[in-house]
This record gives structure tokens, C-alpha cells and sequence, in this order.
């Protein structure tokens, strides 16, 4: 904690998984779902809020134990913590709907392995109170699906003219199948990425001395 | 070298109680969890297996009212329970309004292009023909392999698929085989679409291996599925 | 499922690549493929830990199946894997501390990779038997190390190309990657078997 700086409040906590420290385009963490799920926008967000889930619960439940768990045996600890809210997200989906489990298939079981929840657990969640780990988790979660839909949408409507299975160029289109098969996945993540970064620059351009002078001059 | 004792290091790293006890403790609220999750949704599950599987026996065998599961092994046909036969093979005997037997039902599967392809297949066990398919599950490229979904002329290999046993019964006669496009001869071949071979064979090989193992133990104790009336 | 030892190698090498046709594994994939030093021995380290985590699973479901407790089949798989990694790591150490300190934070990473996660579940799901498992098992961790490997490779010599600024960094890993997965997407159909 930087002196004289007040602790983040539970908002700032909210806010900064969502886009300032977005998992999928800032931290580059959880890729192996995103990747292979983000082929139609109701299955991104349907992984995302899964992952949401056992994000802020593992947070939560590590926070609450951090002061009891000795430090040699906090990763086991964690691990086993995810591993218990996985398998209850996994009958949960399995209850509500057959085909979107069938669907989501054994990326369900693998949010185990998403680096970003381990990684949230031990660099926030162990350190926090866990009315703010949850908050800061949340939010993570949900910049984790944000992410996530951003890049299933694109897949959806490029790959299948449809977006949430509604059609949405008729039965003519003529769908880029590629971007709902694996390449298309490293694609479109990669065009967002760029987006991004060709948006940074112009920003970073529109705020050189020279172009603030010249536009002082215009004004 | 000093006779004097060593003085004991400060100990900072935690005893292995404490370590154990951690662990132990969260291992315990955990299992805590997932046994309740577990039990809490076993019913919707179980539900919603069953209303899926109906769907799908009632979508591939149209006149039928009510669905029994069996399984065929070795020894004859039994019931399906809970507790699996280890070589059984189990298939749905669907029934009309009336009880009479219309068809029977079971699934097969073998991989495609991405992954496996689960199809349910309904069988007539007078004429000995396959009578039509549905897509349990698959997770075929889209535009292409899920082409087996919806092409009529695919559709149409499954109206009336050979797999009459051998006099003996103990073989299909004529295996199941995926032939190109448009070069369909025999009633025993699938027209395979054109474009997407690998989705096709997959549904033919996963058809193949079921009515193999299934028929030969089927056909011979069909009249034990006509006996008593479906619960 | 019945396939044999020869599909499945192919398959899991090739037009099933745990990486590029499956997606798992992608935090190495992305982050230590910048040099074929580093690339290659630790696709060879979870190569290692996936034979193990493979053999364990098939070990642990023998016991959890007949008693009917799938449902510590997570826990259980995800533990093994932990203690795995534990064991590759002190090994690591002791024989080879340059190579320790060179794949430095990526070893214990190896336990949140879902290749390794991913086989033992693929393998419970298809229930394939003990040769079936270890080929699995050891094709996975081949494909991973093949596709970390020729991603290296690439991505050495990409670093004297001329790039476009927007490109740099891991949008160009990822378009990279994403020509290599559509490349192996060639062999699919291989090992499909009549």
C-alpha cells in the first residue's frame, strides 16, 4: 500500500477487472477457455459467468481462511478450494440445461486450471479482507466474460451470421467457417489486440506536444 | 571443533501439525461442499437426462407413448438398473398407445472430424431395418459436418438401412458401409455427404459398432420385450 | 471408445493437437515460446507430468468409480497433479539448476496448464483403457511439445522481421499461432479410421 493513499474502496475494486486490468485483453490470463469455448456469444458468456462464479467463491473462501492457512501449503490449499466450487458449477450447469453442458463440455471441469482464478487467489484474495476479495473477484469475472463475449460475438457473427443463434444476415450468408474452428479463435483475438493497440497510438499521437500546440493554435 | 551444542536454529518454518491441520481442514469444508452439490442436484439431473433421452426415442421413433431402458447382454435381456451389466449393451424398447412394441432405439458413436458423434438410431426388429437417426451429440464444424443434421438426402440412407442377421443370428449379414456421394447401391450402404466424409463415416462406423454387438443379442429374445405391459 | 494405439497417437500429435486444435495449454503456448532453449525442455517437463497425471487418474478412478464418487474425481486429479509438478520441480533443481532458473516461474506452472488437467479428463471421459491412457498421455505431451517448439521457432526469427507497431507483441504471437493451428487442421480426418 503506497502512504497517504487511502485502501481502495469496494467500486474501485469492482471496477478494475473490467477493463483497466481486463484478464483477456490486459493480463492475457485464462486462454485455454477462451480459445476454445468463444465460438457462439451464448457460450462465451455462459463460460464467463461459470468462471465468475467460481472466481468470487474460491476469492471469497480464501480470503476468509488466510490467516489460518500456512504459507507452505497455500497453493495446495487454493487448488483444492477451486477444485471444490468447479465441481459444484459443474452439476449446476449439468442441473440447468443438458445441452449447454454438452456444449461447454470438459472446459467446464478445466476452469480449475484458468490461471487467472489461482492467480487472483493468491495475488489479491490471500491479502484482502473478503468482503473486498469478492468485490475485486466479481469483477474479474465479469471483465473475464465481457472479454469473452467480445470475442465469441465476433466468431458467432462472422462464422454462423448469427448472433445468440439468431440469424442475423438471412440463409444466404455464406458463413467465414474458419473463425468457428480453432485459427479463428487466435484470430479475432489477435484483431481485438490490434484494435486496441492502433486506438492506444492514435491516442498516444493526439497527445504529443506538437499536436496539442497545433491544435492551441487552431482553436 | 566446539563441544558445545549447537543452539537449535529459531524454527520459522510451521510444523508439520499445523500444515496437515490446514489442509485437512479445508479438505473437509470442501468435500462438506461437494458432497451437498452433488446430492442437492442429482434429481434435476437425472431428470433432465431422462426428459432428453425421451425426446430424442421420441423424436426417432414417431407413434411411440412410453420408453423402457434395457440392457442386452450375454445372458439374455434384462431391465436396465442401476448396477451396469459389464458387457451389456443398452438400448430403449418404445411402445404405442396400445403396448405394442414399436421399435427399439440405441445409440452409437465413433469419432468425427472434431469430436465424438453420438447418434440414436431406431431399429425395426420385424423388417430388420434402421428406420431413422437423431444427433445425440456432436461438435462438428458447423456449415459443413452439421450438414448430418439437417440434409434430406442424408436423411433419407436411414429410412430403411439394411442390417438383417445372418440365418444364425449371430451377424450382421451385410456391414454398414459409408460409400462417396451418389455411388449409393445396396441397402446396407450410407450415402456419405459430399463435402464432409469424415462427419459421415463417423455417423456409419458408430451405427456399424452398436448394431454389431447389439442385434446378434437382441434379435434372438425380441419376443421378452413384447411380454407385459410397459409400466 | 475403441481406437487404437496408432489413431490415437496420430490424432493427439496431429489433427488433434492438444494446442492447436484443442486449445489447451496456451499460457506456455503464449508466454515461453520466445526461445527454442526454453520451449523444448519444457514441453519435455509436461510431457513428463501429463504421463503422470494420465497414470494417476486411471489409478484413482479404479478405486472412486466402484465406490460411485466421481465426484472427488476434480479434486483428486488436480491434487496428483500438484504433487507431480512438486516432484519435477525438486528434480529440476537438483540435476539441472540453470535449466531450473531458465524456466524459472513456467515449472510450477505446469500444474494450471489444462493439458495436463485436460488429459485426465479426456481420458475419464472416453474411458479408455490403460494402453489407451498412456497413449494419450504421451501423444499429448509430444503435440505440445511439437507445436511450443515450431512456435519458437517462428517466433526467433520473426524478431529480425520489419512489423507493424500495432501488431507487436501477442497479437502477432497469436496470429502466428492461429496460421499454425490452421495448418494442422490438414491432417484432420487422420486417423479417423474406417
Amino acid at each position: 500500500m503506497i502512504p497517504g493513499k487511502n485502501p481502495p474502496s469496494n467500486w474501485s475494486e469492482f471496477i478494475e477487472g473490467l477493463w483497466q486490468r481486463n484478464p483477456i485483453f490486459v493480463m492475457v490470463l485464462g486462454m485455454c477457455p477462451t480459445m476454445a469455448v468463444t465460438t457462439s456469444a451464448l457460450n462465451s458468456i455462459s463460460m464467463g459467468l461459470a468462471t465468475t462464479f467460481v472466481l468470487a467463491a474460491s476469492c471469497w473462501m480464501v480470503s476468509l481462511l488466510r490467516h489460518f492457512v500456512p504459507k507452505e501449503v497455500r497453493i495446495a490449499t487454493y487448488i483444492v478450494i477451486i477444485a471444490t466450487f468447479v465441481t459444484v458449477v459443474d452439476y449446476a450447469i449439468q442441473a440447468i440445461s443438458l445441452s449447454l453442458y454438452d456444449a461447454l463440455g470438459a472446459y467446464i471441469k478445466l476452469i480449475v486450471a484458468n490461471c487467472l482464478v489461482l492467480g487472483r487467489a493468491e495475488a489479491h484474495a490471500a491479502r484482502n479482507k473478503p468482503m473486498a476479495a469478492l468485490y475485486n473477484a466479481t469483477g474479474m469475472g465479469l471483465g473475464f466474460t465481457l472479454g469473452l463475449f467480445m470475442i465469441g460475438g465476433v466468431r458467432e457473427i462472422l462464422g454462423a451470421g448469427k448472433l445468440f443463434g439468431l440469424s442475423l444476415f438471412g440463409p444466404h450468408y455464406q458463413p467465414w467457417v474458419v473463425m468457428v474452428l480453432p485459427p479463428g479463435g487466435f484470430f479475432v483475438m489477435a484483431g481485438w489486440l490490434m484494435l486496441f493497440a492502433v486506438v492506444r497510438a492514435r491516442k498516444a499521437r493526439g497527445n504529443t506536444p506538437a499536436t496539442l500546440a497545433e491544435g492551441a493554435q487552431n482553436a | 571443533m566446539s563441544e558445545q551444542e549447537l543452539a537449535p536454529p529459531l524454527s520459522t518454518a510451521t510444523s508439520s501439525k499445523a500444515m496437515i491441520g490446514a489442509l485437512g481442514l479445508a479438505a473437509t469444508i470442501c468435500g462438506l461442499i461437494i458432497v451437498t452439490a452433488y446430492e442437492g442436484t442429482l434429481d434435476a439431473v437425472a431428470r433432465n437426462k431422462k426428459i432428453a433421452t425421451e425426446r430424442a426415442v421420441f423424436k426417432v421413433i414417431p407413434g411411440a407413448k412410453t420408453i423402457r431402458e434395457f440392457v442386452a447382454t450375454t445372458g439374455g435381456i434384462q431391465p436396465a438398473g442401476p448396477s451396469e451389466a459389464e458387457n451389456g449393451v443398452k438400448f430403449y424398447a418404445a411402445y404405442d398407445q396400445g403396448g405394442a412394441l414399436k421399435g427399439v432405439a440405441a445409440e452409437g458413436s465413433a469419432k468425427g472430424y472434431a469430436d465424438e458423434v453420438r447418434v440414436l438410431y431406431a431399429y425395426d426388429p420385424k423388417r430388420q431395418v434402421i428406420t431413422g437417426i437423431g444427433v445425440v451429440s456432436m461438435h462438428e464444424t458447423p456449415g459443413i459436418g452439421d450438414k448430418i443434421l439437417t440434409d434430406p438426402d442424408f436423411q433419407k440412407n436411414f429410412e430403411a438401412l439394411d442390417v438383417h442377421l445372418t440365418d444364425d443370428m449371430k451377424t450382421v449379414a451385410n456391414a454398414i458401409k459409408v460409400v462417396k456421394h451418389g455411388t449409393k447401391q445396396h441397402p446396407w450402404e450410407i450415402d456419405a455427404i459430399s463435402g464432409s466424409t469424415v462427419t459421415s463415416k463417423a455417423v456409419g462406423k458408430g451405427i456399424r459398432d452398436s448394431t454389431e454387438k447389439l442385434l446378434p443379442l437382441l434379435l434372438p429374445k425380441i419376443d421378452k420385450l413384447s411380454e407385459g405391459k410397459p409400466t | 471408445m475403441h481406437d487404437s494405439v496408432g489413431q490415437i497417437l496420430i490424432t493427439t500429435i496431429l489433427s488433434g493437437n492438444f494446442v492447436l486444435a484443442m486449445f489447451l495449454g496456451m499460457c506456455p503456448f503464449l508466454g515461453v515460446t520466445h526461445s527454442v532453449k526454453v520451449a523444448f525442455p519444457l514441453g519435455l517437463a509436461t510431457t513428463f507430468v501429463i504421463l503422470m497425471a494420465s497414470l494417476c487418474a486411471y489409478l484413482l478412478n479404479l478405486v472412486l468409480i466402484p465406490l460411485h464418487m466421481e465426484f472427488l474425481q476434480l479434486i483428486c486429479y488436480i491434487t496428483v497433479i500438484a504433487a507431480a509438478v512438486q516432484l519435477v520441480e525438486m528434480f529440476a533443481k537438483k540435476q539441472s539448476p540453470e535449466l531450473f532458473r531458465a524456466l524459472g516461474i513456467y515449472l510450477p506452472l505446469i500444474t494450471t496448464n489444462c493439458a495436463v488437467l485436460g488429459v485426465a479428463l479426456f481420458q475419464t471421459a472416453r474411458n479408455y483403457s490403460f494402453v489407451q491412457s498412456l497413449t494419450f498421455a504421451l501423444g499429448g505431451g509430444v503435440g505440445f511439445t511439437l507445436a511450443l517448439v515450431l512456435l519458437a521457432s517462428v517466433r526467433e526469427r520473426v524478431r529480425f522481421s520489419k512489423v507493424p507497431n500495432a501488431m507487436m507483441g501477442t497479437a502477432l504471437t497469436l496470429m502466428l499461432a492461429g496460421v499454425l493451428s490452421l495448418s494442422f487442421m490438414g491432417f484432420a480426418g487422420l486417423g479417423g479410421g474406417e
